[in-house]
């Protein structure tokens, strides 16, 4: 079975050790690490909006969004760099990521049903909700009852 | 080894691997496809009964202590922390791979060290987590921390918190011991040997894959 041979079977177009490579790989780095740190101004921005009085709820969603979507570019960017997804051929990737189109029903409709279920919950909820109190006691090392 | 394919190369006329990729490494990827559904369904569960529920506790009073500084208020720092950490190994990772693919062990064997290194320090960050809630109050089927809007939480929020990062946890410790495994047989020859460090690179990606996955439990436990 001279094929099935793993020098035969497989070629390497792709994987060619040049400096090209390990630029990439920084230039990278550098990406997500700068995503990563907007994502967090934009959540201590929203941290503090809320101790500020009441926020405006149209910015904060808006505001989550834009850390979702930056999150998506950062989970891009990891497949098809760091994993090489996107130095595959054009077949292979597609076997991944067809499949997981499946996301996107599987998202909206259970954030759908999620949305309906508090609606519900809003019509039937009790009138006078229980408030929250802090038990005093000592904190650290105490049983968990 | 190093042949480019020609542009018009039949792949499907047989004596070829169709996808260009040897067998193990397809295999990795559909895998860890399973388990992007696996952490998928997890994490809209979660939001879905976070969509349902009236209110919710707010992560930046919860998740606001950092080793050191007992007592101070200091939300997002130490997530930030541990976010990094989890960078920083995933380029060390690749820089592996790197090394493997211009075949020298030493390369490998370095950037693995460092890889297992910053794979431990996140291990670590977490317990520390967990041992602080767990003092605070919090474990399945405790909540101590209240809704954003003063009422009462479920422990759902606790529920799902530590069975979602301990999932993941799980996934980080399962990568350490690969890669462990990994350096070792790198450090034996194996690789050198078999004349490829292709399993460098079938590691490389289940380690990419839980950095992926933290991306997204940071971006819905902590951040939003």
């Amino acid at each position: 079975m001279e094929h099935q041979t793993f020098g035969g079977e497989v070629t390497f177009a792709h994987a060619a050790p040049t400096d090209d490579a390990k630029k990439r790989i920084f230039k990278t780095t550098v990406i997500l690490s700068l995503i990563t740190i907007v994502e967090l101004a934009l959540g201590f921005w929203i941290y503090k909006m809320h101790e500020g009085g009441t926020p405006n709820p149209t910015l904060i969603l808006f505001l989550k969004g834009v850390i979702i979507i930056l999150s998506l570019a950062k989970a891009f960017y990891i497949v098809s760099i760091f994993m090489h997804l996107g130095d595959e051929i054009r077949n292979l990737i597609m076997t991944i990521v067809v499949p997981l189109m499946l996301f996107v029903w599987f998202i909206a409709a259970f954030l759908y049903d999620g949305h309906s279920w508090k609606n519900l919950r809003h019509e039937y909820r009790p009138k006078d909700p229980v408030k929250y109190e802090k038990v005093e006691g000592p904190a650290h090392g105490a049983e968990l009852k | 080894m190093a042949q480019a394919a020609a542009a018009n190369t039949k792949w499907w006329g047989g004596g070829k691997s169709p996808f260009n990729v040897e067998y193990g490494k397809l295999m990795m990827w559909y895998f860890l496809m399973s388990d992007a559904f696996t952490f998928g369904a997890f994490l809209i569960s979660y939001g879905t009964v976070r969509m349902s529920s009236p209110s919710w506790p707010d992560p930046n009073h919860v998740f606001n202590a950092v080793p050191f500084f007992s007592g101070v208020h200091m939300p997002l720092v130490f997530v930030s922390f541990m976010t990094f950490v989890l960078i920083v190994s995933s380029v060390t990772m690749v820089l592996a791979v790197h090394e493997g693919h211009k075949g020298n062990k030493q390369g490998v064997i370095k950037y693995l060290f460092w890889t297992i290194v910053f794979g431990l320090i996140f291990l670590g960050s977490q317990a520390w987590e967990w041992t602080h809630l767990h003092h605070e109050g919090a474990w399945w089927g405790h909540n101590p921390f209240p809704n954003a809007d003063g009422t009462v939480a479920t422990t759902n929020f606790t529920n799902f918190f530590f069975t979602i990062t301990g999932f993941h946890g799980f996934h980080v410790f399962s990568g350490v011991v690969i890669n462990l495994i990994a350096l070792l047989m790198t450090q034996n020859g194996v690789f050198e040997r078999r004349g490829h460090y292709l399993m460098i690179e079938k590691v490389g990606l289940y380690w990419h894959f839980v950095d992926l996955v933290w991306v997204f439990v940071f971006l819905f436990f902590y951040l939003v």
